[in-house]
């Protein structure tokens, strides 16, 4: 791929995607949209309070209302066979017992013949409480932090290093709990075939996992429970475990023997489906005058449930990033009566980068040494963590791309000395890392006499097009045009692929398929015998061998190389901020992002993750937060009226750029995933550029105006 | 109780069958309402006797054109465009995002005009003409938003595209597509969590500079 065309403004190179054209007609079905015959619908009551226990549910006026079938809570709810083996510490056993866990936590769930009836039913159920004191606030209890399960502490040389280097920055940050809100809401449709046969449309970034833990759950064999979601609306992390509301509308699905379709209201995605910790951190960073760095200490203290101990580890970037003699990196949790968060795009990393980032752009100013330059002078060669090589790290030279893009050189340097139209105007920077892993895999890869070319593998594709790289993989591998060839995903029942999370999919499913292509053509080899031509008409050869078709099952995984090597992929983010004096509104101005990811596959959705994921952390930069009424425990700004994600207005063109240096370390392909580094560094890059206008460091996210306001010699 | 109930197919006029039942509705559904106290409504849902009566004089007829085909209906008065769309008509193209008008997931156009469905009760399109994502395309030929919305890349996870073209649509219909800037403020109700702004931009800008009859 020619790098110039690649990375062209604007580009509209590349494939467009193979199922874009449901997509766009509305023919694609996701989750809540099969209206199976016999169809009722569920609606799910949550606790008000969030912490006691549920002292009585007076259901009667329900029960009596229009079109209902069934009311259940624990106290009628069937006993479910999986329950009695969870582990202490696990995901929400709904409707088990009387236990209130956090505001939000499902205590009841209403099926009626229709939407609307169930709504309204749902809203005559009451229930009360007996309500115990409780603790949602993680600022006032930071001391009760714990060791998380694992990776809690390291050390590398002297923990104390930083405190004695000539230059040093020592400073606290907070990022919020934010939530996915993909625009799809979480549904299910749950139909019982039998008593001990289960189907379900779900939303779900994992279908064999959903199968797996779905069969767990309801004691019946893993090959008797059905899991479709072809098409999943976004998830972003949220869709990564089986949650209350899946196992309700299953269980209610019984009750009523009829399926049951529930999908969640946009104030339930704020509670019931996880959200990215809210997360207080420390860092202290010290450096000689010619800007080594002498050390870099990171705390890091997030947010948990009472039933599960969730950790992210945010501080570990601070081992991984720059070449350094001593590191620590320190991470704990906090128990609070809240619901229990999950994976949110780039965990760990998008949180704890914002720290060190914003602490190494602070620090270069101290230095008085351009933020990329300081960068470079500690660049790491090795792996600081382990001093093992990396599979492939072309960091340098994404500084360079993303410099020379932005105008990096010609900008003010000193805060606040530029104006545009009474704006001021800031430009700021980040870097960003993800490990890039690559996960077992299997493809079948079926050739048909009419040459047509079928691929099928369990994984689910929540937005990024994974269609698209597996039919280009194919279509070079075996010298096919993409239109003969179909990628089936989306259901338990094909062969076993990795959740979509973790910016592993290229990587895994895409190994697969190459894989299969050519262990398809080594079979195609043997019917033709030697001397044949490598990319021979598939179609002529099966016919001339009286075949219908030629099929492989291939199985795909890591060797050795993860010993070898340390693995990750790199971003750069280079912002321009506008802050205007008198309100402090921020307004991205200008964003170039620059992805060292392997080899891209799939150029036009390769660039469009990129931007999606810098335009999600324009919202963790400027917008996103979650806020607790901790007199309730509640979350006060469940919708996306209160709760404010970026829209057209807030978002400038956003330039994506590419290394494309192939990775071959990692796999055949040289790919490596894009979808967590889009995002992570771009809200330091963000306070970063609104320091360089304005001279205010925001330590707090998100930064909005009330932080800007006020800040005097500038306004 | 009505036990099995297709939902993919949706509940017309002529599928109730009960004449004497329509039109005892149809005459006396005024006073039946009047008649059914709150205390009187109580007792016959105590006895097991509401689904019958609750269900009949719940409903009302909505005649609407969607999409060129005229539908005559009976839907409850409280139930939205959105839902009557997805759960009656089985026209599940048009989506569900937050069923408050705070994300544009579920826009489509009445007499050309985009609205938020979920903002709609069904009976307010009583008589007018309803057009939905499934209704853009002329059979196998995508709308020029369509093309450029593929070919720009205009979507990822693609929930909230049926609402940006609808909504992308009627921006250039109505002239506010004349600058990046005004796109961005004319297309700013509809939400893309996957961040496809800025080719959602570009393909709306290439539609309008093409001309196209749109």
């Amino acid at each position: 791929m020619n790098k110039r065309t690649l990375n062209h403004p604007k580009s509209t190179t590349g494939t467009s995607r193979v199922d874009g054209r449901l997509k766009v007609t509305g023919g694609a079905k996701y989750a809540a949209e099969f209206n199976v015959k016999g169809l009722a619908y569920g609606v799910l009551v949550g606790a008000t309070i969030a912490k006691g226990s549920i002292r009585s549910i007076d259901s009667k006026k329900a029960e009596n209302a229009p079109g209902v079938l069934a009311v259940i809570s624990h106290l009628n709810c069937p006993k479910i066979p999986g329950y009695a083996a969870e582990p202490a510490k696990a995901p929400i056993k709904i409707f088990y017992d009387d236990k209130v866990l956090y505001n939000g936590h499902a205590v009841a769930l209403l099926i009626a013949d229709t939407f609307e009836r169930a709504q309204y039913a749902a809203s005559l159920i009451k229930v009360e409480y007996n309500a115990q004191k409780h603790i949602t606030s993680l600022k006032d209890n930071l001391g009760s932090a714990v060791a998380p399960p694992s990776d809690a502490e390291f050390k590398k040389g002297n923990p104390d290093a930083w405190q004695s280097a000539p230059f040093k920055v020592e400073q606290e940050y907070i990022l919020p709990s934010e939530v996915h809100n993909p625009m799809e809401l979480h549904a299910i449709v749950a139909r019982w075939d039998a008593p001990d046969k289960l189907t379900v449309w779900d939303k779900t970034q994992g279908v064999k996992d959903t199968q797996s833990n779905l069969a767990r759950i309801f004691g019946i064999p893993v090959e008797n429970v059905q899991v479709h979601s072809k098409y999943v609306g976004g998830a972003f992390g949220s869709a990564l475990q089986v949650w209350q509301h899946e196992v309700a509308a299953i269980i209610g699905a019984k009750v009523v023997k009829r399926p049951v379709k529930l999908m969640l209201t946009r104030a339930d995605m704020f509670t019931s489906v996880g959200y990215r910790p809210l997360t207080w951190q420390k860092i202290g960073i010290g450096a000689a005058a010619d800007g080594k760095l002498v050390g870099i200490s990171h705390w890091a203290t997030g947010q948990t449930s009472t039933y599960e101990d969730f950790a992210e580890s945010p501080a570990d970037v601070s081992r991984q990033l720059y070449a350094c003699a001593n590191l620590y990196t320190n991470n704990k949790i906090l128990s609070l009566d809240v619901g229990s968060p999950i994976w949110m795009r780039g965990p760990g990393y998008a949180t704890g980068t914002f720290a060190l980032e914003s602490a190494m752009d602070e620090l270069s100013y101290q230095l008085n040494i351009d933020p990329v330059e300081l960068r470079l002078i500690n660049y790491a060669e090795t792996d600081p963590e382990t001093g093992k090589p990396y599979s492939g790290k072309s960091l340098r030279e994404a500084y360079k791309m993303g410099a020379e893009n932005i105008g990096w050189h010609s900008r003010p340097k000193k805060p606040g000395s530029m104006t545009e139209d009474g704006w001021l105007v800031g430009y700021g920077m980040s870097t960003g890392m993800f490990q890039a892993d690559r996960e077992p895999a299997t493809v079948k890869a079926t050739m048909n006499d009419d040459g047509s070319l079928i691929l099928q593998t369990a994984v689910s594709d929540i937005g990024p097009g994974t269609a698209t790289p597996m039919v280009l993989i194919a279509s070079e591998t075996m010298g096919i045009p993409i239109e003969n060839i179909r990628f089936d995903l989306g259901d338990s029942a094909y062969p076993n692929a990795p959740q979509q999370g973790g910016s592993t999919i290229v990587s895994s499913v895409g190994s697969a398929v190459y894989l299969a292509c050519i262990a398809l053509k080594e079979k195609f080899q043997q019917l033709i015998g030697n001397g044949g031509t490598d990319k021979p008409d598939y179609a002529a050869v099966l016919k001339q061998h009286n075949l219908v078709k030629l099929e492989v099952v291939t199985d795909s995984k890591a060797g050795t190389e993860v010993d070898k090597y340390v693995m990750y992929s790199w971003s750069v983010h280079f912002i321009k901020v506008l802050v205007n004096p008198l309100t402090g509104v921020v307004k991205v101005d200008k964003a170039t992002c620059v992805a060292d990811s392997g080899r891209i596959i799939s150029p036009k959705t390769a660039r469009s993750q990129i931007i999606g994921g810098a335009i999600m952390g324009i919202g963790m930069a400027l917008m996103e937060e979650t806020v607790i009424d901790h007199r309730y425990g509640k979350v006060m700004n469940a919708s996306f009226g209160d709760y404010h994600v970026p829209v057209q207005a807030d978002i400038p063109q956003i330039e994506a750029l590419f290394v494309n240096e192939p990775d071959l370390n990692i796999n055949p392909l040289g790919a490596k995933g894009m979808g967590e580094i889009s995002l992570i560094g771009m809200a330091a890059a963000v306070a970063n550029a609104v320091y360089n206008a304005t001279g205010k460091r925001v330590t707090e996210l998100p930064i909005t105006p009330d932080k800007l306001v006020g800040w005097g010699e500038l306004s | 109780m009505e036990k099995e109930k297709n939902h993919s197919r949706p509940v017309e006029e002529s599928d109730v069958k009960d004449n004497s039942r329509r039109d005892f509705l149809k005459k006396s559904a005024l006073m039946t309402a009047v008649a059914l106290t709150p205390v009187a409504a109580a007792k016959a849902a105590e006895l097991h006797i509401d689904e019958r009566i609750a269900g009949a004089f719940e409903k009302m007829p909505l005649n609407v054109e969607i999409n060129g085909v005229a539908h005559n209906l009976m839907v409850e008065p409280r139930s939205t465009l959105l839902d009557i769309l997805r759960e009656q008509l089985d026209l599940t193209g048009t989506k569900k995002g937050c069923d408050l008008g705070q994300c544009g997931a579920c826009t489509v156009h009445v007499d050309g005009h985009r609205v938020n469905s979920c903002l709609t009760l069904g009976i307010m399109v009583n008589g007018k003409k309803v057009t939905t994502i499934e209704g853009l395309a002329k059979g196998n030929q995508l709308h020029p938003m369509q093309e450029a919305f593929l070919k720009h890349d205009g979507f990822q996870c693609g929930y909230c595209t049926p609402g940006q073209i609808m909504s992308a649509v009627a921006c250039v219909r109505e002239g506010h597509a004349n600058s990046e800037h005004e796109i961005r403020e004319y297309m700013s109700g509809n939400i893309c969590r996957c961040g496809a702004y800025p080719n959602i931009v570009n393909a709306i800008q290439e539609v309008k500079e093409g001309g196209m009859a749109i």
